[in-house]
């Protein structure tokens, strides 16, 4: 399976998603912002960083880029797409996903390891997972705070689609513990934590993220 | 030559961490005087001669579409001479 990792101008994340692909058992393929060609992948990752600076607001212009606007015509199509960090922050400045990432509620950019819970293993990038599960993954960022209206909040965990949520203290504000959510199809998931940079033991706080990829893979294999 | 001024804000009901921040600064520095700072942005858009209707009204979608959130913030268009 063809997975396409982005790099936009300021990504920090894209060798680490590949290499969380290729450790999953896919191929890696990388995707450049100037360029709307996606390569035949079958699923496309967005990884975290700073892309363009985080200027405006973080994602406000990534989200034009070139590569974005084949990414949503394929996203809206069905294929499956992982936004991390940043990447979730694109998402939701692209409307793929509803509300929106601000400034943390106690304004320091945080860089820990962080356990969350899997609440939804509907989605195309956490079938691997139990739904209750509780894994370990590193959360880096200045603006995780996920904020929505109350009729979204409601329509979120009405339709179960908040796919994991930190466990503890709540890290940055987001409403209910939010760490993650997805489209009502399943394949479009944002998620804050960072699960590329926890798939081997080595190089991580544990191998807890790999089954995001994983997922995926199944996900292709099936279909 | 009038100038476009675009000021973005967050929701009211959008938590605002930086405005929290300069509000409990001020009090530090002995300024008391108030009981709460929201901060946002400012745009100043530079176009030539007078704007028409047509033209504002593409500012504002170009700020609604780039410049703001909607999900988040609201904003205002104004001309300045």
């Amino acid at each position: 399976m063809r997975v396409g990792v982005v790099t936009f101008p300021g990504t920090l994340d894209d060798r680490d998603a590949a290499r969380a692909v290729v450790a999953a058992g896919g191929q890696a393929i990388s995707l450049w912002h100037n360029d709307a060609d996606l390569k035949s992948v079958d699923a496309v990752v967005l990884p975290g960083g700073f892309s363009y600076g985080d200027y405006l607001r973080c994602g406000a212009i990534s989200r034009f880029a070139p590569v974005m606007k084949s990414i949503i015509d394929r996203a809206e199509g069905g294929m499956p797409l992982l936004g991390i960090c940043n990447g979730f922050q694109v998402l939701c400045e692209a409307h793929l996903l509803p509300g929106a990432l601000t400034r943390n509620h106690e304004l320091h950019f945080l860089c820990r390891d962080q356990v969350i819970k899997i609440e939804n293993n509907n989605s195309s990038w956490t079938s691997n997972y139990e739904i209750g599960q509780e894994i370990l993954i590193p959360l880096k960022n200045g603006e995780g705070s996920f904020q929505c209206d109350d009729a979204t909040l409601a329509q979120l965990e009405g339709e179960n689609r908040v796919i994991a949520r930190y466990v503890g203290e709540n890290p940055n504000g987001s409403r209910n513990l939010i760490a993650g959510i997805t489209n009502s199809r399943g394949n479009i998931v944002g998620l804050m934590p960072h699960p590329e940079h926890a798939i081997d033991p080595l190089t991580g706080p544990s191998s807890d993220g790999l089954a995001f990829f994983t997922s995926v893979l199944k996900a292709a294999v099936n279909s | 030559m009038a100038k476009i001024v675009v000021e973005v804000m967050l929701k009211p009901e959008i938590l605002d961490p930086q405005g929290k921040a300069v509000a409990s600064a001020l009090p530090r520095l002995g300024f008391t005087f108030a009981t709460s700072v929201r901060q946002g942005k400012r745009f100043e858009i530079e176009v030539a001669g007078d704007p028409t209707p047509a033209q504002l009204a593409e500012v504002e979608k170009a700020v609604g579409t780039l410049l703001a959130n909607p999900v988040i913030e609201n904003y205002t268009v104004k001309v300045e001479k």
